[in-house]
């Protein structure tokens, strides 16, 4: 016995040692250029155009590359898979010319007609594409997607010869170069699809490491599910001199916090998210790593226009009246989120609304009397829905008790699993529902398309005819201004309405470890992998 | 024996049975469904979807090729991973769900045994006090409690490992210890439990008054006899071990089938919440039965009773 102890004490001293003094593997990625993303959740698939999530596109935009890409830190489109374009005066017809050298992972050229075959089965019906509709804007896009043609020669997209591919629109489409961004308009290799199954084949393996092949700055080289996914540099890349990175490691961490503890355990150098109690942390003792950078969306609750007392407009406003955003995003948001006063986000692609619904609790009071509810007599018990949520419930606590406050009225909160929440505002059994946007381009189009006459996610069930005149008024608009100008009265009478009330404009929430170079602020979150590289200080 | 192995493997085919019936109807009776999301899919979008997914036809009809497909071994494709099927999902979940319940009920055992054997030796003294002590908190901390702890100290304040993922030998560690740790401290509590009512027996005393050592009386003579409360608790317990570490596989971010049950149930993947109930039901009537069997070799008696 008393030989063993000594023996086995230092045998454990000798195993926590070894365990002690280990590299992290984000010291070892900063000397060997290796960069460690935490992403989220687990990618569903890699197929850009059956995918819709941030988790995927964070691998896809490593993979594939649009005609048109972006810069770090600059949203405007820049070239990408396409050296140049032409425009037609009418805005209409744009004509790309794909790099020469621009190359497939296994090293087949690019050409014209690799993209026409991708938008065609982008927008093939048995497909299902969730984001089919990105490409409406193509001349019979929508007609084909919906199966009223069959013939893909009169959709507006034509290989003119091998690098030239010429592109119809509807109508001028003035954010149309920056849709291009958008993964839904990634190319993909048509015998890769082929060799898997047909054209529209959703549940193929192409997208399996060893089987896909991309025109990206990066190449797939391992997909774990739940582990992680690799991607290396690309040795066919048309600007592989520019590329510095020599490997991605995307890792799928569904809690926010385990996703934190191995930032801090040096496992990761960006994560997607943090948690909201440890902002405050970083804000104090680490200021540098923690980004909170604006994002293109809102925070809102969403009215059921139909439920009275809400079919009301007065009640509808007097609720948006009487909520202080600004104690919401002071006291439980705590992290620069923006009060929200109207709905599309501050300076999205140069458009700020005028509208505002602004904090009044006098002019709210009013209103509910006239609504016959004074002082909050006589309104009904609502009930406010949310998906099961920390953060929202904390605000769903905060607007409770200034609804209370402010206008005498009692509101119940509910609480419910995602997909339950979901099916029950699609179906619109709400009174008031907890919701938000993330828009999907750089354009006002984005957020306020949604509520027009019988819109997929205008479950607000609103309808006004001025407002959709107004939208389709300015989707054939050329001219910035006059556009513009429409979105502001489209705006107005949003505001006016009040289907939904908007509460803050999100903010990206991420830690981001120093050595990142590159990583610029991004509204939609875009941050393009060739230009970033890992440098250590000293 | 032959027979009785027999009888058992007829049993499992009307649990399987149950649970799948069971699970069938009442996946489908949640909210929501596999398509639901929140840019939502188009009408005509979502009814190809079900159509190609065999779930536009009436119910029983799905229930009736949902069996069939099983009997040949086909769990289905997964709706929201399509590049993969359940099978596959399985095959590369469970050797990881296996390794993680391997390791940490050889952890159980091995922490569990030593603790509650030396407990016994000197009942209500401090050396029975200490192990029983730590074996209570053991039971009462959950693993989303301990978890987090161990992170906390051995991850980040003294840097010895990961704070998650599933990639070096030393990730295996404390994700181990989280698991094992309600299991060893039962198996302590049981062991020790068996150990004391063994000890007083007549023929330990006269196992001692032969003169043996007291190492041999332990372990060859009480030990073997104490063992059987342990080996029935552990079929239940590795079934559980390897069915129940989603918490622990979530808070440590491995790649394993409790995860992908959660994340299953979630997003309403019928298939492949189906396929994990119907390998789960198999772990749990096969552990039973295995267990059973090596009672029967432990302890005739049981086997004349069943």
């Amino acid at each position: 016995m008393n030989v063993k102890a000594p023996i086995l004490l230092l045998c454990a001293t000798a195993i926590l040692a070894s365990c002690a003094k280990r590299e992290t593997p984000v010291e070892i990625g900063n000397r060997e250029q290796i960069l460690h993303r935490g992403i989220g959740t687990e990618p569903k698939n890699l197929d850009p155009q059956t995918t819709s999530g941030m988790p995927e596109f964070y691998i896809q935009s490593a993979v594939f590359e649009g005609l048109t890409a972006q810069q770090p830190g600059d949203s405007r489109p820049v070239p990408g898979t396409a050296e140049r374009w032409d425009i037609s005066p009418d805005g209409t017809v744009y004509t790309f010319y794909i790099r020469p050298d621009a190359k497939w992972s296994n090293g087949d050229p690019v050409t014209a007609g690799d993209f026409v075959f991708s938008y065609r089965r982008a927008l093939s019906p048995a497909l299902s594409n969730p984001y089919a509709y990105m490409l409406y804007c193509l001349k019979n896009g929508e007609a084909f997607s919906k199966g009223d043609i069959t013939d893909f020669s009169e959709v507006g997209v034509k290989a003119l010869d091998e690098k030239t591919l010429q592109i119809t629109l509807n109508a001028p489409t003035p954010y149309f170069l920056r849709l291009l961004k958008h993964h839904s308009w990634f190319p993909v290799h048509p015998p890769t699809i082929l060799k898997f199954g047909k054209i529209d084949d959703r549940d193929t393996k192409w997208t399996r490491a060893g089987n896909l092949v991309g025109n990206g700055p990066f190449t797939l080289t391992s997909w774990e599910p739940n582990r992680k996914v690799v991607v290396e540099k690309s040795q066919t890349y048309w600007d592989r001199d520019t590329v510095r990175l020599k490997e991605i490691h995307f890792y799928p961490i569904d809690d926010m916090h385990a996703e934190e503890y191995a930032f801090r355990t040096g496992q990761l150098h960006i994560t997607g998210e943090t948690p909201m109690e440890r902002i405050k942390h970083y804000q104090e003792n680490n200021p540098d790593v923690l980004k909170l950078e604006p994002l293109l969306g809102t925070y809102y609750y969403e009215i059921n226009t139909q439920r009275p007392p809400f079919d009301d407009v007065r009640v509808r406003r007097a609720l948006a009246l009487a909520l202080d955003r600004e104690k919401i995003v002071n006291y439980v948001l705590k992290a620069g989120q923006p009060a929200a006063y109207h709905f599309t986000p501050p300076d999205t692609a140069g458009y700020t609304a005028q509208a505002r619904i602004a904090f009044n609790v006098e002019e709210a009071r009013k209103l509910l009397a006239e609504a016959g509810f004074p002082n909050g007599e006589g309104f009904p018990k609502i009930e406010l829905l949310y998906n099961t949520h920390k953060g929202h419930m904390r605000i769903a606590e905060v607007v409770q008790q200034i609804w209370k406050e402010n206008l005498n009225i009692d509101i119940s909160l509910l609480n419910m699993e995602w997909k339950t929440y979901l099916t029950q505002k699609k179906s619109h059994k709400y009174s008031i529902a907890r919701a938000a946007w993330i828009g999907d381009y750089e354009d006002p189009s984005t957020f306020l398309e949604m509520f027009i006459t019988g819109g997929g996610n205008n479950d607000a069930a609103w309808s006004n005819p001025l407002y959709d005149q107004l939208l389709a008024k300015a989707g054939r608009e050329m001219d910035k201004t006059k556009r513009f100008s429409y979105f502001q009265q489209a705006e107005k009478i949003l505001m006016d309405e009040v289907p939904i009330i908007p509460i803050y404009f999100y903010r990206n929430k991420s830690l981001v470890h120093p050595a990142v170079k590159n990583w610029e602020p991004s509204l939609m979150d875009r941050h393009p992998y060739k230009y970033v590289y890992l440098e250590a200080d000293e | 024996m032959v027979k009785f192995i027999i009888r058992r493997f007829f049993e499992l085919i009307p649990v399987l049975l149950i649970a799948i019936s069971i699970t069938f109807f009442m996946v489908r009776l949640a909210p929501g469904g596999p398509f639901t999301a929140e840019k939502s899919f188009s009408e005509e979008a979502i009814a190809r979807l079900n159509e190609h997914y065999g779930l536009d036809k009436p119910i029983l009809v799905q229930y009736g090729n949902y069996l069939l497909n099983v009997v040949k071994g086909d769990l289905g494709p997964s709706f929201q991973y399509p590049s993969r099927t359940v099978n596959e999902i399985i095959s590369e979940s469970f050797p990881v769900s296996l390794e993680l319940g391997a390791w940490a009920m050889l952890f159980a055992i091995v922490v569990g045994l030593v603790s509650g054997i030396v407990a016994s030796l000197r009942p209500n003294t401090i050396q029975d006090h200490v192990p029983m002590g730590i074996a209570m908190t053991g039971i009462c901390m959950p693993s989303f409690v301990l978890g987090p702890i161990l992170i906390l100290v051995f991850g980040l304040w003294l840097g010895w490992f990961n704070a998650s993922g599933w990639e070096t030998a030393s990730d295996r560690v404390l994700p181990v210890i989280t698991l094992g740790a309600a299991y060893a401290a039962y198996i302590a509590r049981l062991t020790r439990g068996s150990m004391l009512e063994v000890l007083p027996s007549d023929y330990i005393r006269t196992a001692r008054a032969k003169g043996l050592s007291e190492k041999a009386v332990i372990l060859r003579h009480t030990l073997k006899n104490a063992l059987l409360p342990v080996v029935s608790f552990l079929g239940p317990a590795t079934a559980g071990i390897i069915t129940g570490s989603f918490v622990v596989e979530t808070i440590f971010n491995i790649p394993g089938m409790g995860r992908m049950f959660v994340l299953g149930a979630f997003n309403r993947d019928y298939t492949l919440i189906l396929g994990l109930v119907v390998f789960f039901a198999l772990l749990v009537v096969v552990f039973n039965a295995f267990v059973d069997i090596l009672l029967g070799l432990l302890n005739p008696k049981t086997r004349q009773h069943s």
